[in-house]
């Protein structure tokens, strides 16, 4: 028989036109089960009206990220285990600095269009998936595969950044990851909207993104590698136009 | 002349597929989904763009089907799908004993195949098991779940069709004599409920086709079948890595990111809303996805997880066919303005819409054939900044 654990799920409600309040639900859990197995069965048999995003279940869409005592948590891979005790509390809601469409759901729509407007790829040869590893160390038979992109475009890291909580406008550090792994040199066309406020220098390296990012994409580091790419470009236009 | 309104209920691979192509046709298109887009079945199948070679000896229908709509998914949709292949893989005198009847198989369903001696077979896949005895490269691919659906339902709406998530057919609307003509809808965002109306319901809620049907007195034959997969923290292969032998448990080992992910199996259910993830069936992914790739054993388990298949209950468990089955409810049970489509596939989800669009048109007498062979779908981000 597997362990069992009874823990106390705090549930963010917030339907259109409230504000948000919690709502509690006591249950018995297997402590290796995921946060989102407790949460799916609150909908199943507790509280039809309780709305949450998920897909895969295995940490590829990235639909199913939330706040999870407080820290961003893909919660398809997060087991309760690691979130808390026996007798305790799992405090869930919704991503930050994304409109909420309800409960524990929000809209991703403006990461979405960033990562269009970057050109960010979703899919690209398996060597340049890996994070920096220079091109001549990569294995030439490796050339010919294509793999989906690291990213699985989450958000968590946009909910854990301090700069995003500041401004709405701001890219964000996933699309700047985006924008860094297809370069600026390959899209000098990408240097007006990387080389701006809201570009790289919103970003005071707090490094929460790379953190919480389930996926190993770095974005942290990615957007200071960006930093070099976007000065070598700018000297590249001075070059070119003397 | 006012556009017919289709309403699909379900926007998994079958409903988000049905509304691209009848979109196409010229239809005003409504699509109610009780979650967001994936949450049922669709968003935890298994990822792998099938080419057939799973079903070329025991199902030629489905196989034909895999390989014929697998060249056309490559073309459509490339942004979702890893196109590197496969390998079919024996490991002992059993598996040794299928070559033959897989060989032929793959012929008469028009599968490409390339028979591989293990060394050649290592070389592409250092990580698979090096005792194998002899391999087949196929054109398999594997695909992104929910961006699969994405990039359909993006297409959809560019030209017209509305998604409404997080809204749940509650019942139907009957004209009284038997014929559906609209549904009630909850609402859950807003916790109201408002009725729409169509000329032509489309039941697309997969494994749960049974309730809807059922709300109009008709009903369907599919058998609710659920599967586990285990996915482990490490991409050992590039490849969808198959056992080769009769379909069975834990058989195929497919990439996905940074990870691999062993399924599935085969049971029976009561309760479709929550199905648990069996630990029996967790350590036999273990033991059957080490035999094809030993490297398992010594990887991490990153997700655990199931999801549930609607077959058409032809025979049981996993001989049940894989194809896929559009009922029209006036046929079936003399009710009008119903269509039910179920079974089948992620891979042959562009099929299943044709067919259901083509009895849709049908029925209301349009003239507007499938063009969906042809069409690049949009980018899958799309479907988040359209207007809706
Ligand atoms: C374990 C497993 C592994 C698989 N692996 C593969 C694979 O590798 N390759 C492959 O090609 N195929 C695979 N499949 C098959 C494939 O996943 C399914 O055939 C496909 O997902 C079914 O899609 P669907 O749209 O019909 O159903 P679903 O995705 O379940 O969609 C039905 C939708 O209807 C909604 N709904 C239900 N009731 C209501 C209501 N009352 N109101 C509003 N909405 C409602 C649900 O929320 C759901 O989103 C696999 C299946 C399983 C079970
Ligand atoms: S960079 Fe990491 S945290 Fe941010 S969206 Fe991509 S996968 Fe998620």
């Amino acid at each position: 028989m597997s362990e069992k654990w009874n823990i106390t799920l705090k549930v963010s409600r917030q339907k259109e036109g409230e504000t948000p309040h919690f709502d509690e639900y006591k249950m018995e859990v297997d402590p290796d089960e995921y946060v989102l197995d407790a949460v799916e069965r609150v909908w199943a048999f507790m509280d039809r009206t309780v709305c949450f995003r998920h897909a895969c279940h295995h940490s590829t869409c990235g639909a199913c990220g939330m706040r999870v005592n407080n820290v961003e948590k893909l919660t398809c891979i997060t087991s309760i285990r690691d979130m808390c005790q026996d007798g305790g509390t799992l405090k869930v809601e919704p991503l930050r600095n994304f409109p909420v469409i309800s409960d524990l759901a929000v809209d991703m729509g403006s990461l979405y269009n960033r990562l269009e407007a970057v050109g960010a790829r979703s899919v690209l040869p398996v060597p340049e998936a890996e994070i920096e590893k220079p091109a001549s160390t990569w294995d030439p038979a490796d050339q010919q595969y294509i793999r989906l992109a690291d990213c699985i475009e989450c958000g968590l890291c946009i909910s854990a950044c301090p700069s995003a909580a500041t401004s709405s406008g701001y890219l964000g550090p996933a699309v700047l990851a985006g924008a860094q792994a297809n370069g600026l040199k390959r899209n000098p066309e990408l240097l007006q909207l990387v080389d701006a406020e809201d570009g790289v220098w919103r970003c005071h390296s707090a490094f929460e993104c790379s953190a919480v990012c389930p996926s190993l994409v770095d974005p942290a580091r990615r957007i200071m590698n960006l930093r070099t790419q976007v000065f070598t470009e700018r000297f590249s236009r001075l070059f070119h136009k003397a | 002349m006012s556009k017919p309104h289709a309403i699909i209920v379900g926007a998994g691979f079958t409903g988000t597929a049905t509304a691209h192509d009848l979109a196409l046709r010229g239809f005003d298109v409504t699509v109610i989904e009780r979650g967001d887009i994936c949450n049922g079945t669709s968003g935890r199948t298994h990822g792998l763009l099938h080419c057939g070679g799973r079903y070329a000896v025991k199902d030629q229908e489905s196989a034909i089907e895999c390989i014929d709509e697998n060249i056309i998914l490559r073309k459509i949709v490339p942004g979702v799908i890893e196109p590197n292949g496969g390998l079919f893989i024996a490991l002992n005198e059993s598996d040794l004993a299928y070559r033959d009847a897989f060989i032929a198989g793959c012929q008469a369903c028009h599968i490409p195949l390339e028979e591989l001696t293990p060394a050649q077979a290592l070389r592409l896949e250092p990580n698979i098991n090096p005792k194998l005895l002899t391999a087949f490269l196929v054109p398999d691919g594997t695909f992104d779940p929910l961006r699969l659906a994405l990039s359909f339902a993006a297409t959809a709406k560019k030209n017209g069709a509305k998604f409404r998530t997080y809204s749940e057919v509650k019942s139907l609307i009957l004209d009284g004599q038997g014929g559906v003509v609209g549904v009630n809808v909850l609402e859950r965002a807003s916790n109201q409920t408002h009725e729409l109306r169509g000329d032509i319901l489309v039941n697309a809620t997969g494994a749960w086709a049974g309730e809807i049907a059922e709300m109009a007195g008709a009903s369907v034959p599919v058998k609710p079948s659920p599967g586990v997969m285990v996915a482990y923290d490490q991409r050992f292969v590039e490849r969808a890595i198959n056992r080769l032998n009769t379909p069975g448990d834990g058989d195929i080992v497919l990439p996905q990111r940074r990870m691999v992910v062993v399924g599935t199996t085969s049971f029976e259910i009561d309760d479709l809303d929550y199905v648990p993830v069996l630990e029996e069936h967790v350590k036999l992914m273990l033991e059957r996805g080490a035999e094809l790739i030993p490297g398992i054993r010594n990887a991490r388990v990153r997700g655990k997880y199931m999801a549930t298949r609607p077959l058409i209950s032809s025979g049981s468990g996993r001989s049940a066919a894989r194809t896929f089955k559009c009922y029209d409810h006036k046929e079936t049970h003399n009710v009008d303005g119903l269509v039910t489509i179920t079974g089948g596939k992620a891979t042959t989800l562009r099929a299943m819409a044709e067919g259901t669009a083509d009895v849709v048109c049908r029925k209301l007498g349009i003239n507007a054939p499938c063009t969906t062979k042809d069409v690049l779908l949009l980018s899958y981000r799309q479907y988040y900044s359209l207007p809706n």
